[in-house]
């Protein structure tokens, strides 16, 4: 059976419903599927609970699903750069769960591993330990985290090959080599999918096991804090 | 006189060991990247899934696929290796990395931490910050010793929302440096800005702390 899908409408059809849980790569605007996301905009499902460590700017990215009110809850680290998200949280309107930024790539990690939950040291006597369970290992105090899983998790990688096989850009790859193992059906696009044997498998990032569609998409790839340093100083 | 941002960022460069692997926060602990001493090797983490980060790009050499946590476009060096945000973390938790410099809102003279919330305000979120005071063998903190009210933000304990409990090892304002001793024996003064005296230090913290022989007797 074949993975690779004509269009990222055609890549989507039959896995989108209301109420879903839906994982997003990227950290940032970088390495965020950003023609899965628009994909999913346009499929008008509604009432989704999107695990993505940002979530988007405003228009872009996950902000396009913010802007259509599909999105009702967030589970994320940070948030800072939308407007938009800004008024509908302050307003009620969408819920909002914060995790450290480690505990919720691990909490993915886990659940794409079958790991129901872990024990982490990171937010133990702040607000995220509270109402779970801490325990004491060799001295120290742990807080219980549970493991994630989403209905569908959208990631992008760089090159695929027509198995899925998948490998990474640079620091695009962030948070999507997990999610690709968290969902119960993952989509991935990529810039290029190459013929099986024309990737080196040691250097295969995330094995086509984990992958049940793909799509070739071409990415505007819009960068949030265009930083550079002068020639003259060098 | 107080010490600049880059007066701080010049003296906590000076936590760097040779062979350091570092993750810097952002804002003035980003700017200790430019005061590494010449000939010392330190690697600097990014916990977007980086190790060994060069500098920013010249204009045009700008790639979306390369960034750091602040977002901000970066560039690679020949050691630097990408790996996703679950090794990224697992680095940082794991206890793999040397020395942590950030930013806080607050610090208490037990080594408590708060720099993600203010109450009331719309809070943004933690990032990483939660895993990286729990997680990294050193953490040391670079603020302005008070806030824009004039309030000292070195206290007998947080107000604020806490991002991790009796983890900061060390405390560098711009009027002076204290060590968090260990099992909550409380701060000590350990350095005074350029100009500053005791009394100043004494005036403007609200934390209790004692002075090191060192300065007493200096």
């Amino acid at each position: 059976m074949g993975k690779i899908y004509a269009d990222v409408t055609s890549a989507l059809e039959g896995l989108t419903f209301d109420g879903m849980t839906v994982m997003s790569g990227g950290f940032g605007l970088c390495g965020i599927p950003e023609n899965l996301i628009a994909a999913l905009r346009d499929s008008g499902v509604k009432g989704l609970t999107v695990i993505s460590n940002n979530a988007g700017v405003d228009g872009f990215g996950l902000g396009q699903l913010l802007g259509t009110r599909q999105i009702a809850k967030m589970i994320s680290s940070y948030v800072g750069e939308n407007k938009e998200f800004e008024r509908q949280y302050l307003a009620g309107e969408l819920e909002l769960e914060f995790n450290p930024q480690g505990t919720l790539a691990e909490r993915i990690r886990a659940g794409g591993a079958g790991i129901p939950a872990f024990f982490t040291a990171t937010g133990v006597g702040t607000l995220v330990a509270e109402g779970k369970e801490v325990r004491n290992f060799n001295g120290r105090d742990y807080v219980m985290e549970t493991g994630l899983v989403a209905d569908l998790s959208i990631v992008k990688a760089w090159k695929a090959d027509e198995r899925g096989n998948l490998v990474f850009r640079k620091t695009a790859r962030n948070f999507n080599p997990m999610m690709a193992t968290a969902g119960k059906v993952t989509v991935v696009e990529v810039e290029e999918i190459v013929p099986v044997g024309s990737l080196d498998p040691d250097h295969i990032h995330t094995p086509g096991v984990y992958v049940d569609r793909l799509v070739q998409t071409v990415s505007e790839k819009r960068i949030e804090q265009r930083t550079v340093r002068s020639r003259e100083t060098a | 006189m107080p010490r600049t941002r880059e007066q701080l960022a010049e003296r906590a460069a000076q936590e760097l060991q040779d062979g350091f692997y570092v993750n810097l926060g952002i804002g003035i602990p980003t700017l200790v990247a430019n005061y590494i001493p010449a000939g010392m090797t330190v690697t600097l983490q990014s916990e977007n899934g980086m190790l060994g980060m060069g500098p920013f790009p010249y204009e045009g050499d700008e790639d979306p696929d390369l960034i750091n946590a602040g977002k901000q476009t970066i560039t690679e060096i020949p050691e630097s290796s990408y790996f996703s945000s679950a090794d990224s973390f697992a680095m940082i938790r794991g206890g793999h990395i040397n020395l942590s410099i950030l930013g806080a809102m607050e610090v208490a003279q037990n080594g408590d931490i708060a720099n993600w919330m203010i109450p009331g305000k719309l809070v943004k979120g933690m990032g990483g910050a939660m895993d990286l005071v729990a997680g990294v063998k050193r953490v040391v903190v670079v603020m302005e010793h008070a806030n824009k009210h004039g309030q000292s933000k070195v206290l007998k304990s947080c107000t604020l929302p806490l991002t991790g409990t009796g983890v900061v090892s060390r405390i560098i304002t711009d009027l002076a440096t204290f060590d968090v001793k260990p099992d909550g024996a409380g701060l000590e003064l350990i350095e005074l800005a350029e100009g500053v005296n005791l009394d100043e230090v004494a005036a403007k913290t609200e934390a209790v702390y004692t002075v090191s022989e060192a300065l007493k007797a200096g």
